[in-house]
C-alpha cells in the first residue's frame, strides 16, 4: 500500500510544481497527437461524408472496411509504418524513422478510420428526409453538404474526440516508430512504460494521472454529445 | 385559370416497381389541390416527383410552360417552391434561424430577411419562441416553425406532405385553422398529400384520389364525394355501401338495378342489362321501425336486419343486411329512440337521387 501512497504523493508534487520533464512530455504528446488528429480529420471527415451521402456498388463493403479500421491494432500500424520507413524500405529515403514525423504518420493512420467511421455514422444518423428538406429550401449540392455537416457538428466533434483519445493513449506504434528518445520522441504513454519498468512509480503515476485527465475530459464531451437530442 | 405546374406521362420507377404513373396532371395557379389515398398510394412519391426532389423515371414536369430539367434548371425550380413534411425536419439552431434558412440559402439581404422572418413568426403565432432552440419545441410548435420556414421564401408552389399527420387532434385543429387562413390570404398554390379526407375536404379546391400510383379521379370535393368514378374512389371517400348490380330497366334518367335479387332505384344513365356499381353514403340512409316507412318520401325501402352496431363517438355506424350489405349512420339519440340492437328488423330508406351510379369502363377524368 505504501508504494502506491508514496507514488501518489510524489506524483502530486510533480504535477503541482509543474515539473519541467513531465510538462515537456505532456506538451509533446499533445502536439504529436493533435497534429495526427488534424490530419485524420481531413481524410476521415471528407471520406466519411462522401460515403455517407452517396450510393455506389460495394458501399457496404467499404463501410465494413472502415469499421474494421476503427479497431486497427496500433502495433500492426507500428509494424507496417516501421517497415515502410526502414532504411531500405519504400520510403526509407525520407529518413524519418524514430522522429516525431513518423509518430504523427502512425497516429494519423490509427485515427483516420476512427474519425471516418464516426463521421460516417453521424452523417447517416441525420434523418434521410433532411436532405430533401434542404434541397426543397433551394440549396445547391454544396450548400446541402455544408448544412448537413453543420447539423452533424456535435457527433462530428465526437469523431474528433474519439480519434484524439485513440492516439493519445496508444503506446505500441509510438514506441515502435518513435523509439522513446528522451526529449525528442518521448510521449506520455512511452514514458509511462519506461518509468514503470525502471520502478519509478512516482513519475509513472504522475503521467498516468495526466492521461486519465485527458480520457475524462474527452469522455465528458462525448457523453454530453450523446445525450443531446436532435430537433424534431 | 392558368396552369402553373403540369405533369405529362410522369412515371417513377424504384426497384423495378412503378410507384407513380400519371398521364396528365395540371395544377392551377392559386388553387389548393389535395392528393388523397391510402398508405402506399404514391402520394408522397408524386409530390417528390412534382417538386423535382426525386428525378422522374419518365415524362415531363412543366413549370409555367417550361420543362424542368430541360429549358428550366432544377435549382431555379426548387427555389420557387417550398415543402413541408410530416416531420418538421428543423435545423439544430434557433426558431429564428430555422425560419431564416431558405432566405439565407438564397443569399437574401440580412435586414430584409429579418423583416420577413419576423412577420412569418408573427403569422404562425411563434414570435415568442423566436430565440428558443428548435430542440426544445413541442410537436405543434415545431410544425408551425416548419410552415413559417416554408412561407418565408414566398413560394410559388407549396407542397405539403401529410403535414398534420403526427399531431394530436387539438394541435392539429389549431394549425389547420391557421394554415387555412394563411392560404386564403396569400393565395399560394398548394399541393397537399394526406390520407385524411376531412382535412382534404376542408382545405382543397380540388381533390385527386390516388391508388397504386395512379390518379383515379380529380375534381372538386363535391363531385369526388358524391360522384366517385369507380368503386375504389367510392370506398375511399367514405361511401360505405358499394354494390354491384345489373340494370333491369332504364327510363327517363331513372334506373332499376338488381342487386342480389333486390331491385334498387337510382338516378342515372345506363343501358338495360349493363353491369353498374351503386354507391350509397351512410349519411343518406334513414332507418325507421318497420311499418312507419311510409313517412319517408324515399323510393327505396328495404327491410333488413341489424348485423352490427359500431360506436363512432357522436354517432353510430349501423351495418344492415337487407339482402345486400348496407351501412347507415345513426345519431346516439336515434339509437335510443329506435331501441337499436343487433338482430332487430328495420326499414332502411334511401332516395333514388342519393344513390350514385358508376358505369363500368367509364373512368374519364373530369377536367375543371
Amino acid at each position: 500500500m505504501d508504494i502506491i501512497l508514496e507514488g501518489l504523493r510524489q506524483a502530486f508534487i510533480l504535477l503541482v510544481t509543474f515539473d519541467p520533464e513531465v510538462l515537456g512530455i505532456t506538451w509533446f504528446s499533445l502536439k504529436v497527437s493533435g497534429t495526427a488528429t488534424l490530419i485524420s480529420l481531413f481524410f476521415g471527415m471528407s471520406v466519411g461524408t462522401v460515403v455517407a451521402l452517396t450510393q455506389f456498388p460495394g458501399r457496404k463493403f467499404v463501410v465494413s472496411l472502415i469499421n474494421t479500421g476503427m479497431a486497427l491494432p496500433p502495433v500492426v500500424v507500428g509494424l507496417f509504418v516501421t517497415i515502410f520507413l526502414w532504411r531500405n524500405g519504400p520510403f526509407g529515403f525520407l529518413e524519418i524513422l524514430y522522429t516525431p514525423a513518423a509518430m504523427i504518420i502512425a497516429q494519423a493512420i490509427i485515427a483516420t478510420p476512427i474519425v471516418m467511421g464516426i463521421s460516417l455514422a453521424s452523417m447517416q444518423q441525420l434523418p434521410k428526409k433532411l436532405r430533401l428538406q434542404i434541397l426543397a429550401l433551394g440549396a445547391t449540392r454544396l450548400q446541402m453538404v455544408r448544412i448537413l455537416i453543420r447539423e452533424a457538428r456535435l457527433p462530428l466533434l465526437a469523431a474528433v474526440m474519439a480519434g484524439f483519445g485513440g492516439v493519445i493513449s496508444e503506446v505500441g506504434a509510438s514506441i515502435m516508430v518513435g523509439g522513446n528518445i528522451k526529449g525528442y520522441t518521448r510521449v506520455l504513454t512511452t514514458a509511462t512504460v519506461m518509468e514503470t519498468s525502471r520502478g519509478n512509480f512516482d513519475i509513472a503515476i504522475a503521467l498516468s494521472i495526466i492521461l486519465l485527465l485527458f480520457a475524462f475530459l474527452i469522455n465528458l464531451v462525448l457523453t454530453h454529445v450523446q445525450q443531446r437530442e436532435r430537433p424534431r | 385559370m392558368t396552369k402553373i405546374l403540369e405533369a405529362k406521362n410522369l412515371k417513377l420507377i424504384r426497384g423495378g416497381s412503378l410507384l407513380v404513373d400519371v398521364d396528365e396532371l395540371a395544377i392551377l395557379d392559386g388553387e389548393t389541390l389535395s392528393l388523397i389515398g391510402p398508405n402506399g398510394a404514391g402520394k408522397t412519391t408524386l409530390l417528390q416527383a412534382l417538386s423535382f426532389l426525386t428525378k422522374p423515371s419518365g415524362g415531363r414536369i412543366l413549370f409555367r410552360g417550361h420543362t424542368v430539367g430541360a429549358d428550366y434548371r432544377p435549382l431555379e425550380f426548387r427555389r420557387r417552391l417550398a415543402m413541408v413534411f410530416q416531420e418538421p425536419l428543423l435545423f439544430d439552431t434557433t426558431v429564428f434561424g430555422n425560419v431564416a434558412a431558405g432566405l439565407k440559402i438564397r443569399g437574401a439581404d440580412r435586414a430584409e430577411a429579418r423583416r420577413i422572418v419576423e412577420s412569418q413568426l408573427e403569422r404562425f403565432g411563434i414570435a415568442h419562441l423566436r430565440d428558443r432552440s428548435a430542440r426544445t419545441l413541442s410537436g405543434g410548435e415545431a410544425q408551425r416553425t416548419s410552415l413559417a420556414r416554408a412561407f418565408a421564401i414566398s413560394p410559388e408552389i407549396l407542397f405539403l406532405d401529410e403535414p398534420f399527420a403526427a399531431l394530436d387532434p387539438p394541435t392539429r385543429e389549431a394549425i389547420v385553422a391557421d394554415l387555412e387562413k394563411v392560404l386564403a390570404e396569400t393565395k399560394t398554390t398548394t399541393v397537399m398529400a394526406t390520407h385524411d379526407r376531412n382535412e382534404a375536404l376542408r382545405l382543397s379546391d380540388r381533390i385527386a384520389v390516388m391508388n397504386e400510383g395512379r390518379i383515379h379521379q380529380i375534381d372538386i370535393p363535391g363531385e369526388v364525394m358524391n360522384r366517385p368514378v369507380d368503386p375504389f374512389v367510392a370506398s375511399f371517400v367514405g361511401t360505405d355501401s358499394v354494390l354491384s348490380g345489373k340494370v333491369k330497366e332504364s327510363r327517363r334518367g331513372t334506373l332499376v338495378v338488381t342487386v342480389y335479387g333486390r331491385d334498387i332505384e337510382a338516378v342515372g344513365e345506363a343501358l338495360p342489362g349493363e353491369e353498374v356499381v351503386l354507391c350509397i353514403r351512410p349519411e343518406n340512409v334513414t332507418l325507421t321501425m318497420p311499418g312507419k316507412e311510409h313517412i319517408s318520401s324515399a323510393r327505396n325501402i328495404f327491410i333488413g336486419k341489424v348485423i352490427r352496431i359500431v360506436s363512432m363517438g357522436l354517432f353510430h355506424r349501423v351495418h344492415m343486411d337487407c339482402g345486400f350489405p348496407l351501412v347507415a349512420y345513426v345519431t346516439n339519440q336515434s339509437l335510443d329512440s329506435l331501441g337499436l340492437i343487433e338482430d332487430l328488423q328495420l326499414a332502411a330508406s334511401v332516395k333514388a337521387t342519393s344513390i350514385h351510379v358508376i358505369r363500368h369502363g367509364k373512368r374519364a377524368l373530369s377536367q375543371t
